[in-house]
């Protein structure tokens, strides 16, 4: 079986230590030829695609607040912006900017995700995440987010609030899919004879009516190459793998096992087949943190090193991965999923040793394109372009 | 003095402008059609390249309008693209204050102002229309007299968010593991009536400090609120005389807020019509105009002045002879210049029905007189001498154009007549700078 990778950026990778690596490039977080050039590398190695994280605050060490440190990276560009700004620079990989659904416009999202598609020629997704946090929700002021107390996580108010943000995302992706297929692919006749630019029997108003927003539509953009973009979304728990399983084409899930990875897989499954999804394919690929050497004792001395510089011992929603591109290899083919989604625990070497080191492994197992067929991204995916839902037959 | 002229290219838009039906006519959607255009901009060494922007499909009597270009795309996305393949261009998106909010676009444009190296503008428009509210969450519309109210502020918020960072926070010594200066960068607060907000900008301090800030509108309220914050006006007065008038009320305005005459650039939208003789050019303008304006064109034009429906209506024929119908809503929505038709119709009916009566012109040849004349038409050392005579008497400083033909219309512009105002001196032969600031000879904010 061939897998699909996808690499996971943000800033100079996951672990906290990372920046201070001597072949980081701290200074130029926040420039385009950082940017360019670690996409740049991940489509040298063959890779599916990359996501790119994002947030409407400042990153930090603590769940819902904001910490005061200053030994970690701080500051963010908009994802959509550094897709965009990659995309006519690269010619083959997907590109997943994280987007936020709890205090943006589905309408301009879906009109930039339209756009990135057009970009980069069918090869746009987004990945949809909730702000959770209540000082976010104060950097625009228009309404509360009553805040989640993770120490009671599994008490049914807590529960309805997850719920209520996850619906709220359910809803945003169906704005952003409607609006999507506002147009029909064949819209634009530019008819010289009747004067007539667009066929208007051809473009829709979605009248989407939701508890949070409504949207009138059509969306001011034509429809995107790919007819309906990439929607991923990540998830640690029964309400977000519900999310996946309603909305999604990727899901990313943080098992620790083959066995967790089935089952959870099996759990979106259902979740897909519970909404009605019964003839579409999900995309469901486990998250793993890697920190990976020639060795195995000298990716886990780099992980100790990194912890060391970063004052204490690195935890992640993820399994953490320390060991060889081989061991790497082993274990994905092990697990059994259509593909994975790897943070570099630093960048650039742990994005070079995916690319020069895991892929080549694949390769080697048969495990692995040898190079980019033509297409889309949905198509690299498997997944059919969808027929627009107002298209008349 | 001599004054260097500033040049601009404004990307086809979606109005009877673009003559989509011209067989050289392409995509305004497709990327190539932006990166073709944004290239020979720089080939001609243009200050910047200028995106409009609409938030939802026009409409005309309850239904889509479309005999125009329909349909374009996200303004920060395609700017952000294209900064990936130009180097000194500036990019300036038209972002709408009303339907977004200030955290948001701040980091929107300072994020294009990292990825493109200094070189994002945003022109600032509001809007209050319930008609393009209902694709939003806010949905609604503000009341008119809130909408610069709204814009003021919320352009103030950005200005705040945009220096929250000073550009000194970001130490990333890897030696001592000190990444920031400061433990709390970013830290802002602003409260007034339209927006209450605090916390911390995530995005630090960008190339520009902040991005170059256009206003295009033409109001008391306007031209003042311009006046008080905007770096440039995106102005309607591209003649001579009217032209004047604008350049030196709004200049005229600067000092009472403190600032200085050359703090605020007028760059009026031109189009204009190339020939190899004068004569050439103008039968070319004529030609283009009638393709602009066509008999289904001229008949919606007139019906948003009239405010009714006029199916069956003649537009070979004489206006009509009624008066346009005041009351209730306007038939046409979604489109600026229908404001501006609406201010007092039955005065512009019999304005356009003498000039009509005057000339002998039937209907739509009416609407071509009003609506169709390009700025300028002429050999390119027509053009040329004119653009700079305009520039010298102060009619503006420059000029944002506007092309008919997407996107390959701005080429014979920056071929032949960009090197003849290079050989007069008066226009860059090569960017020396690298930031649009710097190229508009802008101060950066402190």
């Amino acid at each position: 079986m061939s897998l699909h990778l996808g690499i996971a950026l943000d800033g100079a990778g996951w672990h906290p230590a990372a920046w201070r690596q001597p072949d980081a490039r701290p200074h130029e977080l926040f420039s385009p030829r950082y940017w360019a050039s670690l996409v740049q590398e991940a489509e040298a190695g063959l890779i599916d695609l990359v996501t790119i994280e994002d947030a409407l605050n400042l990153q930090s060490d603590a769940f819902a607040t904001q910490d005061e440190r200053t030994d970690r990276v701080r500051g963010r560009l908009d994802a959509v912006l550094i897709a965009a700004r990659v995309a006519p620079v690269t010619q083959h990989i997907g590109l997943i900017p994280t987007a936020i659904t709890t205090h943006t416009e589905p309408f301009h999202l879906s009109k930039a995700i339209a756009t990135l598609d057009y970009a980069a020629l069918g090869r746009a997704g987004v990945r949809v995440q909730l702000a959770p946090r209540q000082d976010t929700a104060k950097h625009f002021g228009r309404r509360d987010v009553p805040a989640i107390d993770v120490t009671r996580i599994n008490d049914g108010s807590q529960q309805q609030l997850l719920a209520d943000g996850f619906d709220e995302a359910a809803d945003y992706v169906e704005v952003l899919r409607r609006l999507w297929d506002s147009w029909e692919d064949d819209a634009e006749i530019r008819d010289v004879e009747s004067g007539r630019f667009v066929d208007r029997d051809k473009l829709h108003y979605i009248d989407f009516e939701g508890r949070w927003f409504s949207v009138k539509g059509p969306s001011i953009t034509p429809r995107p190459p790919q007819g309906q973009p990439i929607v991923a979304a990540l998830g640690h728990a029964d309400i977000p793998y519900r999310l996946i399983g309603r909305a999604a084409d990727l899901g990313f899930i943080t098992p620790h096992s083959a066995t967790e990875a089935a089952e959870l897989a099996a759990v979106i499954d259902r979740h897909r087949v519970a909404a009605g999804r019964v003839e579409e394919k999900i995309h469901v690929w486990a998250d793993l943190v890697v920190v990976l050497d020639e060795t195995e004792s000298a990716a886990c001395d780099r992980l100790d090193h990194l912890n060391e510089l970063a004052g204490a011992e690195y935890t992640s929603d993820a399994e953490i991965f320390a060991g060889t591109p081989a061991q790497l290899a082993d274990l994905l083919l092990d697990w059994n999923l259509s593909g994975y989604r790897l943070r570099p625990a630093t960048v650039p070497h742990d994005l070079t040793q995916i690319t020069r080191g895991l892929v080549p492994q694949l390769q080697q197992r048969g495990a692995f394109r040898t190079a980019y067929a033509e297409g889309d991204l949905r198509s690299r995916l498997g997944l059919p372009r969808p027929a627009n839902r107002y298209a008349s037959a | 003095m001599t004054k260097q002229i500033h040049l601009a290219a404004h990307f086809p838009g979606v109005n009877n402008t673009t003559v989509w039906s011209d067989p050289a006519a392409g995509s305004h959607i497709e990327f190539d059609s932006f990166r073709r255009f944004a290239q020979t901009a720089e080939r001609g060494k243009l200050d910047f390249l200028f995106l409009a922007e609409g938030l939802r499909l026009r409409e005309q009597k309850g239904q889509i309008y479309d005999l125009d270009v329909v349909g374009r795309p996200d303004t920060f996305t395609v700017l952000a693209a294209l900064a990936g393949v130009t180097e000194k261009l500036g990019l300036t998106g038209t972002i709408n204050s009303t339907f977004n909010e200030p955290y948001e676009v701040a980091r929107q444009f300072a994020s294009l102002d990292h990825l493109s190296e200094g070189r994002a503008a945003w022109n600032v428009v509001t809007s209050w229309d319930k008609f393009t509210g209902e694709n939003f969450r806010r949905g609604g519309y503000l009341a008119q007299e809130d909408r610069y109210a709204r814009a003021r502020t919320f352009l103030q918020t950005t200005a705040e968010l945009f220096d929250s960072w000073s550009g000194v926070e970001i130490v990333a010594d890897a030696a001592s593991g000190q990444f920031l200066n400061t433990a709390a960068p970013g830290r802002f607060r602003h409260q007034d009536r339209f927006f209450d907000i605090e916390g911390q900008f995530n995005v630090p301090r960008s190339p520009q400090g902040r991005p170059v800030i256009f206003q295009a509108g033409d109001s008391e309220d306007g031209r003042n609120f311009a006046a008080a914050q905007a770096d440039a006006i995106f102005s309607r007065y591209a003649t001579y005389d009217e032209g004047k008038v604008f350049y030196e009320d709004v200049k005229g305005r600067l000092a009472g807020f403190g600032r200085e005459r050359s703090d605020l650039l007028i760059l009026p939208a031109a189009s204009y019509v190339l020939g190899d003789t004068d004569a050439e050019a103008e039968e070319l303008a004529y030609q283009v105009r009638r393709a602009q304006v066509s008999p289904a064109t001229a008949r919606n034009f007139i019906e948003q002045l009239w405010n009714t429906d006029l199916s069956d209506f003649d537009v070979d024929g004489p206006l009509p002879s009624f008066d346009p119908v005041v009351e209730g809503e306007l038939i046409a929505k979604g489109r600026a210049s229908v404001r501006q038709l609406a201010k007092d119709p039955v005065a512009l009916a019999n304005e356009w029905r003498a000039k009509a009566e005057a000339k002998k012109l039937s209907a739509r040849d009416l609407v071509i007189e009003v609506t169709g004349r390009q700025t300028f038409v002429g050999s390119a050392a027509t053009i040329a001498e004119t653009i700079n005579r305009f520039v010298q008497d102060d009619v503006s400083d420059g000029f944002i154009l506007v092309p008919h033909i997407t996107p390959d219309g701005l080429a014979p512009f920056v071929d032949q007549v960009v090197p003849l105002l290079q050989e007069r001196g008066v226009f860059r032969t090569d960017y020396e700078g690298s930031t649009l600031r710097d190229h508009l000879g802008l101060k950066y904010p402190a």
